[in-house]
């Protein structure tokens, strides 16, 4: 089968972002980017696909500003083939990014589209589904395993009561979570070998589809501050600091 | 114009979530609260009861047993005309069914709401929780799924009618498997008191110490990402970012570092009280309540503690 991958350029999920004074938004500059985590699950997942004869050819797409070329470069050391890079500066809202992919989706006619569960910076959680409706796929969001039977996939899914499995035919749209696999480490040689292989770069003027924002965002603000509180000196004062708490709760 | 709701339940039960987003969608307007599933009839009934509810639409088909994306989505679109705004909880079937349906009716919708101002203007989390976005939409439908805790519940002892609408919906994902958690503790994502562990316990067995202090204190148990990866708890046990997110009264959070990942989590949460041997851990600094030490000491002892 064809595989297309999803991929997000996002700010590290390690870095604790900062709000801008102004509540413009949060402070981007010189702050450190990488592949949405979740990506690199999907990524992974396909190559895995690959590596165990599934799949034949891995593309991978992204759109963002001209720096994203990076995030594909990690996908093409991970182990796919081909990248796509969208150019498209400033925000570009989910359902406007469903739409690009789906516009690519027509040209490349994948069997798989994988994506990530969510994006860790807009914590969004829409596009593989909003996706999954433009085309009227079927979807296995938040998968934690996907296996190959018969023609489809069998597909193992986080949901909130624990997991649930099912069956989906091809074509189909798959989130993944982080617990589908390790992403790996690529490996010098294969990044050397990543910046030798096609990425077409290809603004979204060409697209022809409106991708301005529908939403206003009025303004970012920091969360509450949570000021710490008291440091216990035994086992016993906690319990009986629990307990106070626990009349407390009876009194509510 | 009328706010149609998707109610949550699971084993023929209405979820806690329900009457808490119900209270969110009625500043949006009058509520009409759709109960989707196969033989739900006790599900409408209970729905009914919730204070603010106008009326209660029940979808009862074997297609949405097991409410997929696909079924889910389609039946909302069939229903969605007259109504201004589409709620659901911010759980699995929301979040799976509610961006399906905004491609489908091209709306741009807001997902994870956690504050109202508005018809049409709201604040979500973004980055983990360490930002929160005001959105304002002038989309002509409004598409929301909404954080269940960050809303008090409805009251009860209404009895609103209830009708049945005819879906045409076919399941298009084969179920194959449900792989349920047992556990007689109360439900994480409302309960009032949740306990959480941390992988530095070490073991599933070890884990269980979590579980007896919950039930010492009838709290439901959470557990972090690194606890859930390496086997100890199960995954819907995990709070957080890509877990549940909570706002019990009480968390107690023992052996814990506090990653923004996992505090992502609990910023509503009432108090918080930590147990850590490290003093310096980021989930110790913003505890009300801290204690340092060895959970292997400290846990055995406060449940003991606790029941003097
Ligand atoms: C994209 C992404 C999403 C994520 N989502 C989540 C999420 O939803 N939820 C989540 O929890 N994590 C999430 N994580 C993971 C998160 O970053 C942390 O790795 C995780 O929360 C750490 O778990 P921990 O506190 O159990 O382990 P550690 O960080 O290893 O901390 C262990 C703590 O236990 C203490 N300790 C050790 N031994 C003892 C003892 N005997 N007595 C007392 N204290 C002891 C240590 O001092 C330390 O503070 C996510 C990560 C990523 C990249
Ligand atoms: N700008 C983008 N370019 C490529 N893929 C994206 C982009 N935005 C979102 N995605 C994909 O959609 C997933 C879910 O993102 P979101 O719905 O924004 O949380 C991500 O994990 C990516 O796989």
């Amino acid at each position: 089968m064809k595989i297309l991958v999803a991929v997000k350029r996002v700010v590290d999920h390690a870095v604790r972002v900062r709000v801008r004074p102004d509540g413009s938004g949060v402070e981007t500059e010189n702050v450190r980017m990488s592949m949405n985590p979740f990506d690199k699950n999907a990524v992974e997942a396909a190559v895995q696909l690959g590596e165990a004869g599934h799949a034949d050819e891995i593309v991978v797409v992204s759109i963002g500003p001209r720096q994203s070329n990076d995030v594909i470069l990690t996908a093409l050391a991970m182990g796919a083939h081909r990248g796509i890079l969208i150019e498209a500066d400033g925000r570009v809202e989910t359902l406007a990014v469903a739409k690009l992919l789906r516009a690519v989706v027509d040209e490349e006619k994948p069997d798989l589209v994988l994506l990530g569960k969510q994006a860790v910076d807009d914590d969004s959680n829409q596009v593989g589904q909003m996706l999954a409706g433009l085309l009227d796929w079927p979807q296995a969001t938040f998968a934690s395993e996907i296996k190959v039977v018969g023609g489809g996939l069998e597909v193992t899914r986080e949901v909130d009561y624990g997991r649930a499995t099912i069956g989906v035919a091809l074509p189909a749209i798959v989130t993944a979570d982080l617990r589908l696999n390790t992403p790996r480490n690529a490996a010098l040689p294969m990044v050397m070998k990543a910046r030798s292989k096609p990425l077409a770069v290809r603004p979204v003027a060409e697209f022809g589809i409106d991708v301005a924002p529908r939403l206003k965002v009025e303004k970012v603000s920091p969360p509450a501050e949570r000021p710490g509180g008291r440091k216990l000196g035994s086992v016993d004062e906690l319990a009986a600091a629990i307990k106070s708490e626990l009349s407390e709760l009876e009194a509510l | 114009m009328a706010v149609l709701v998707l109610a949550e339940h699971d084993l023929g039960k209405l979820s806690a979530s329900t009457a808490r987003i119900v209270a969110a969608a009625e500043r949006l307007g009058p509520v009409h609260l759709l109960v989707a599933g196969q033989g739900v009839a006790e599900v409408a009934a209970e729905a009914a009861r919730i204070a603010g509810v106008e009326k209660v639409l029940v979808a009862d088909s074997p297609a949405l047993a097991e409410l997929t994306a696909e079924a889910v989505a389609k039946l909302l679109a069939e229903l969605a005309e007259p109504y201004g705004h589409i709620v659901a909880a911010s759980a699995s079937t929301g979040r799976d069914a509610i961006p399906r349906l905004a491609a489908k009716l091209d709306v741009m919708p807001v997902t994870d709401v956690i504050a109202i101002h508005g018809p049409n203007r709201f604040d979500r989390p973004i980055y983990a929780g360490n930002a929160i976005e005001t959105i304002a939409s002038g989309e002509p439908k409004h598409l929301l799924t909404i954080r269940a805790s960050a809303f008090r519940p409805a009251q009860s002892g209404n009895n609103a009618p209830i009708s049945a609408v005819g879906p045409d919906v076919a399941a298009v994902a084969k179920f194959i498997a449900a792989h349920r958690t047992e556990s007689e503790l109360p439900e994480l994502s409302t309960a009032q008191i949740v306990v959480a562990g941390g992988v530095s316990f070490g073991s599933a067995e070890r884990f269980a110490l979590v579980e007896d202090l919950a039930r010492t204190l009838g709290a439901a148990v959470g557990a972090t990402r690194a606890a859930v990866d390496a086997g100890y708890a199960p995954n819907d046990w995990q709070v957080g970012q890509t877990g549940k997110i909570i706002a019990p009264d009480l968390y107690i959070g023992i052996g814990i570092s506090g990653a923004l990942q996992h505090l992502a989590g609990i910023q509503g949460a009432r108090k918080i009280v930590a147990i850590n041997k490290d003093p310096e851990a980021p989930l110790m600094k913003i505890a009300d309540i801290a204690l340092v030490g060895d959970l292997f000491e400290v846990v055995p002892q406060l449940i003991a503690g606790l029941k003097r």
